[in-house]
């Protein structure tokens, strides 16, 4: 018995796939069709820039007990947020735990500004994400397994990895081993996050990276992570640790 | 360990039934399993890679089996596969086209093959149809619950065996 289960181990690790090399990785971009990607390219055609704009706005309304503004601590975006969002999830000492853009911002409410947190999916949490994460478009994801964020870069990488849900399929049966082909009508992408916030078609609105994961996960019939659990930006992390070094696109426009 | 063929009970899933059936999982590269059944799943024996006899003891309805396969939700097959089936647009291609599944293999072998495929090759993306333990996060709406039901798998193979190249 114990033989024919290190066969069986032996065997899943020899079949395991490989990670997706370097020169081969793409962006959804490259899977999307002619007018999706145009759509992406024309800014006065791409419906995320009106979240990008609403968040232009945001960022300058004082708010909450503090009466203050983004800008009034962080002036103007487009120099101080200028390759912020390419490195996020970023690892926060306070709570010993990496935080993704939402949840950062969410904080800055809370602790400078005296404000309540804005709701997940919400259209300002979506607008003053997308318009800090649009101040680093074309810039290279730079997020890293360093010392602090290489446990939870481990964690989300074993999320990735494992099976789930009735359909039990893993992410990376899906986005490492069968990217290009067709799940039914869907070609199946790497996975990459490359443009979040995304304007979704089949959404027809703005949507969160953990929005997509809930989506994927309620694809396999898996219990989805709850907004801004531990899991989720573990998985996050991973995502964007593994597409280190592909430009950033928010908002990228996505079937 | 719980004995291999013991007669299905009635008892909700404990620890111990289920690590025995895991433990059974683990051994079915054996010629001949019999697999008690979890809860509401019935039996079934497995003979060399395949499930003889029915889930249900009678054949099952073909052309319920074709409308199972075709229905995105139900069977969800051409979510990868492809098949003989000209009218429908958006067939998956992660797997092989059902085109002659009735001739490469016997209602046994495609018994098995729907029940629980990663019996056959660990690797499959082929999800389980017939299975309930052994996976993990399944949403609270599917849990506890085999994703097409043993009438169900019976009408799926019975239509599964018309299609003869
Ligand atoms: C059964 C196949 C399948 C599985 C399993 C799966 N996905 Fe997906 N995923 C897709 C498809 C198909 C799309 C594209 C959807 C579309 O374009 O309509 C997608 C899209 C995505 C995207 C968006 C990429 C972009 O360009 O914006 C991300 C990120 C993603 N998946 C992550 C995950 C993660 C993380 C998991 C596991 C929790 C997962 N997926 C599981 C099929 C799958
Ligand atoms: C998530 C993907 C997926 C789904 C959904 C799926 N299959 Fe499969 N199936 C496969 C793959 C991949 C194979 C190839 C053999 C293997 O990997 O074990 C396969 C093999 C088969 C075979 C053997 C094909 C041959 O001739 O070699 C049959 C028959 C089959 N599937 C029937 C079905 C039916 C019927 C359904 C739905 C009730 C279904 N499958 C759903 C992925 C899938």
């Amino acid at each position: 018995m114990r033989a024919l289960v290190l066969a069986a181990v032996a065997a899943a690790v020899a079949a395991a796939a490989a990670e997706i090399a370097p020169q081969d990785r793409h962006s959804g971009y490259d899977f999307a069709g002619p007018d999706t990607r145009a759509m992406q390219d024309d800014d006065t055609a791409n419906p995320g820039m009106l979240g990008v704009l609403q968040g232009e706005t945001l960022w300058a309304a004082k708010t909450g007990a503090a009466g203050r503004s983004c800008a009034d601590c962080h002036g103007d975006a487009r120099t101080s947020m200028k390759g912020v969002a390419a490195r996020y999830p970023a690892f926060e000492p306070a709570l010993a735990r990496p935080l993704d853009l939402e949840g950062r911002i969410n904080r800055c409410r809370s602790e400078h500004q005296g404000a309540e947190p804005l709701a997940w999916e919400s259209a300002d949490l979506l607008a003053l994400t997308a318009f800090v994460a649009y101040q680093s478009r074309g810039l290279p994801i730079m997020v890293r397994a360093d010392a602090e964020l290489r446990p939870f870069v481990d964690l989300g990488s074993a999320l990735f990895h494992r099976r789930q849900g009735q359909l039990n399929l893993s992410c990376s049966q899906c986005h490492d081993d069968n990217w290009g082909k067709r799940l039914a009508g869907a070609v199946i992408p790497q996975a990459h996050p490359t443009g979040y916030p995304v304007y979704r078609l089949e959404w027809q609105s703005l949507g969160s990276l953990q929005r997509r994961l809930r989506n994927c996960m309620i694809g396999v019939r898996a219990e989805p992570y709850d907004y801004s659990a531990p899991e989720a930006v573990d998985l996050e992390l991973y995502l964007m640790a593994r597409a280190r070094g592909m430009p950033l696109e928010t908002p990228a426009v996505r079937p | 360990m719980q004995k291999l063929g013991s007669a299905p009970s009635r008892r909700k899933p404990s620890a111990d039934r289920i690590a025995g059936a895991v433990a059974a999982a683990l051994l079915v590269s054996a010629d001949f399993t019999a697999i008690a059944d979890e809860g509401s799943l019935r039996p079934y024996t497995i003979v060399r890679g395949s499930i003889p006899a029915s889930l249900t003891g009678a054949a099952g309805d073909p052309a319920r089996g074709r409308a199972i396969v075709l229905d995105r939700r139900l069977g969800a097959c051409l979510l990868c596969h492809t098949g003989p089936f000209p009218e429908e647009r958006f067939q998956g291609t992660l797997a092989p086209d059902l085109s002659g599944a009735g001739s490469r293999w016997s209602e046994g072998q495609l018994r098995l093959r729907l029940v629980d495929a990663p019996r056959l090759n660990p690797d499959t993306i082929m999800p389980p149809y017939y299975r309930v333990d052994g996976l993990t996060r399944v949403g609270s709406v599917w849990r506890e619950k085999p994703i097409l039901t043993a009438e169900q798998i019976e009408d799926v193979v019975a239509f599964l065996s018309t299609l003869r190249d």
